[in-house]
């Protein structure tokens, strides 16, 4: 599914320049949940951005589902984020005078997709995270675990290749962490590819692979035995 | 622009977000408001200020004379120059292809006028037929003085509204006799003038008729004479200033008054008084329009400031949407889009709420100087499309720099 080759890329502050990826290669496939790791510094949201198509890498070869991504104008990426990928944000990013239903149709919009279908389709997904009873509420109504699972039926709305979470968990206290994560467990167990970038230990256990990243490297890729977030809810 | 699905995206937004669209709104509505009551009121003005001088045509010259102060060619000072039909003949066939409306007056002053049981003093005014269109008379009933009824000499009188309520209270004065010192006219007319109760207390019978009857022989009191107008003010200023200093020659060559004898033969011009009014009015209508540019000036900032504003305020919003896959192009539409329809809309309104006030308010001023306040709608409406237009470009340059910026960056914004 995401083929990644030699990947670079440093940023410039005036005359410093920073290296943040210093050579990247991993792949992954269909229905993998991986969890990236690293302390802060390490190149991991760096890796996530550029996958997600919100930064370009300087050099290196980057193939999300046989489409190598390269040289992209702003026209392409865009198509390309609603077709392939689903972002789920730590601070959720839902657009605050929206109701929760509206937030999830958001990608379907710009798929364009007629507003009863949309409505109907984002309705399956809030219901999917249940959270049905709250489609008319706005964001400032909800919790911040109910916040997370509207951006992930917002991410799983416009039926991605990919779903890219960038600290799922980090602005929620353990217990609605791990509901969480059975959510993207559940996700997982139906074939969704996703990546999980966390530095929480416990989060990564509950993936099948963690690749721990350090100053710009890999330097450890391996698959886990999962743990199910159920036990612990 | 006309897909249904953007609209009901942005009609979304504005409903949600009900103070942003109500302040932008009322930004634009007051500025356009505050234009059209401007432009009306200094439309007003200039109605108020034309109708004052309205009561005689701006273009008349009138010629009187009194006493010569100067000693010229032999004749002593002291002399009365008295106008005879000649000069008028003279000056008329000479000048034939500028003036518009000409007359001789023959007047009296204080003449004893009665009907019936009622008696009163009024002027009585020998007269020619232009002269109702020297005087912009109207007339009420019946016609005014014609030239047959000069040939003829015969002794009609045409009298003004008040006089004819002073004699006649409310019967009516058509086919009645007066009699003016004693003699019977026979009343054709009313009319009315627009100078005022003044002007409608006299009476006009013919020319002709008043110098039989007051022993006048051939003399004259006044020539009155109207220039025609030309399109441009300043030219119609100089042909009247020339024609009135060449009648004034004429006349001095004909009586043999010394040339630089000013009070033997006066000649007025009021056109040359009128453009000082028009000068005045424009000098208003620059004042009116210099204020309401800057308000418009003001407008445009404050649209401007705003959707600067509104675009920063939604940074986050645009990051957010670009990564569910929004185009650079659909940003900026959006934006833009809302804009337009915002400032639009405010400005309509604000410009309906303002000629609906001129509508209402203008007719109830009872002002010498402001008369029916009125706006010309295309000024008004090119109004609203400049607020728009510029509303529109100031909201572009944000709105493009926003869709520019990479997602990853908006979305760190807080």
């Amino acid at each position: 599914m995401i083929q990644i080759k030699d990947l670079h890329k440093s940023y410039h502050m005036g005359s410093n320049s920073l290296h943040v990826l210093k050579g990247i290669n991993f792949d992954v496939k269909e229905g993998e949940l991986v969890s990236i790791m690293g302390s802060s510094g390490s190149g991991k949201s760096t890796l996530l951005n550029i996958l997600g198509m919100l930064d370009e890498a300087d050099e290196g070869q980057y193939i999300l589902d046989d489409v190598p991504i390269k040289k992209l104008n702003e026209k392409i990426a865009a198509k390309y984020r609603n077709e392939f990928l689903g972002f789920i944000f730590q601070s959720f990013n839902l657009i605050n005078y929206k109701s929760a239903l509206d937030n999830v149709s958001m990608p379907l919009y710009y798929k364009g997709i007629k507003r009863k279908e949309r409505t109907e389709r984002a309705m399956h997904y809030l219901e999917k995270v249940g959270l049905g009873d709250w489609s008319h509420h706005l964001p400032s109504e909800l919790s911040g675990g109910q916040k997370q699972r509207v951006a992930i039926a917002r991410a799983l709305a416009s039926d991605p290749k990919v779903l890219l979470a960038d600290e799922p968990t980090g602005a929620l206290d353990t217990k609605t962490s791990y509901e969480v994560m059975e959510l993207i467990q559940g996700i997982n167990d139906e074939g969704k590819t996703i990546l999980v970038v966390t530095h929480e230990h416990d989060i990564a256990q509950m993936t099948k692979r963690i690749v721990n990243l350090k100053d710009g490297l890999i330097i450890d890729d391996s698959k886990v035995e999962q743990i199910r977030a159920s036990q612990h809810v | 622009m006309f897909d249904i699905e953007r609209w009901q995206e942005i009609f979304e937004t504005l409903s949600k977000n009900k103070l942003r669209t109500f302040l932008t709104g009322l930004s634009v509505a007051s500025g356009i408001f505050i234009l059209v009551i401007l432009l009306g009121f200094s439309k007003g003005i200039e109605n108020g200020v034309k109708s004052q001088f309205e009561q005689d045509a701006t273009n008349l010259i009138t010629v009187w004379t009194g006493v010569t102060t100067k000693e010229y060619k032999g004749l002593n000072p002291g002399r009365y120059i008295q106008m005879k039909n000649e000069n008028f003949d003279r000056i008329s066939q000479k000048y034939e292809d500028n003036i518009e409306y000409e007359t001789s007056l023959y007047s009296i002053w204080g003449a004893e006028i009665s009907y019936q049981n009622e008696t009163g003093n009024y002027r009585v005014r020998g007269a020619m037929p232009d002269h109702q269109f020297i005087e912009n008379a109207d007339m009420e009933y019946g016609r005014f003085v014609n030239q047959s009824d000069l040939n003829d000499n015969r002794k009609v009188a045409v009298i003004g509204r008040r006089l004819k309520q002073d004699l006649f209270k409310d019967e009516d004065p058509i086919d009645k006799n007066i009699s003016i010192f004693g003699v019977n006219f026979k009343v054709i007319g009313v009319f009315v003038d627009p100078g005022g109760e003044r002007e409608e207390q006299q009476a006009y019978i013919p020319l002709t008729t008043s110098q039989k009857v007051f022993n006048a022989g051939d003399n004259i009191r006044n020539i009155l004479f109207t220039v025609k107008m030309s399109d441009n003010f300043d030219e119609a200023v100089a042909l009247s200033q020339n024609m009135s200093n060449a009648v004034e020659s004429d006349l001095k060559l004909m009586h043999t008054v010394s040339p630089d004898d000013t009070s033997a033969i006066r000649v007025f011009n009021t056109l040359e008084e009128a453009k000082q009014i028009y000068g005045l009015i424009d000098m208003i209508r620059y004042v009116f329009w210099f204020v309401g540019i800057f308000t418009i000036v003001a407008g445009v900032v404050g649209v401007g400031n705003i959707m600067l504003i509104i675009v920063k305020e939604r940074t986050k919003e645009i990051g957010i949407r670009k990564a569910l896959g929004a185009l650079p192009m659909s940003i900026i539409g959006m934006i833009l889009q809302e804009a337009i329809f915002v400032t639009m809309f405010a400005g309509l309104f604000g410009l309906i709420f303002g000629l609906g006030l001129l509508e209402v308010v203008g007719p109830q001023i009872e002002s010498d100087f402001i008369k029916y306040p009125q706006v010309d709608f295309n000024i008004a409406l090119s109004a609203v499309f400049i607020l728009v237009f510029a509303g529109t470009l100031a909201g572009f340059i944000p709105a493009y720099r926003a869709a520019k910026i990479k997602p990853i960056v908006a979305l760190r914004d807080e």
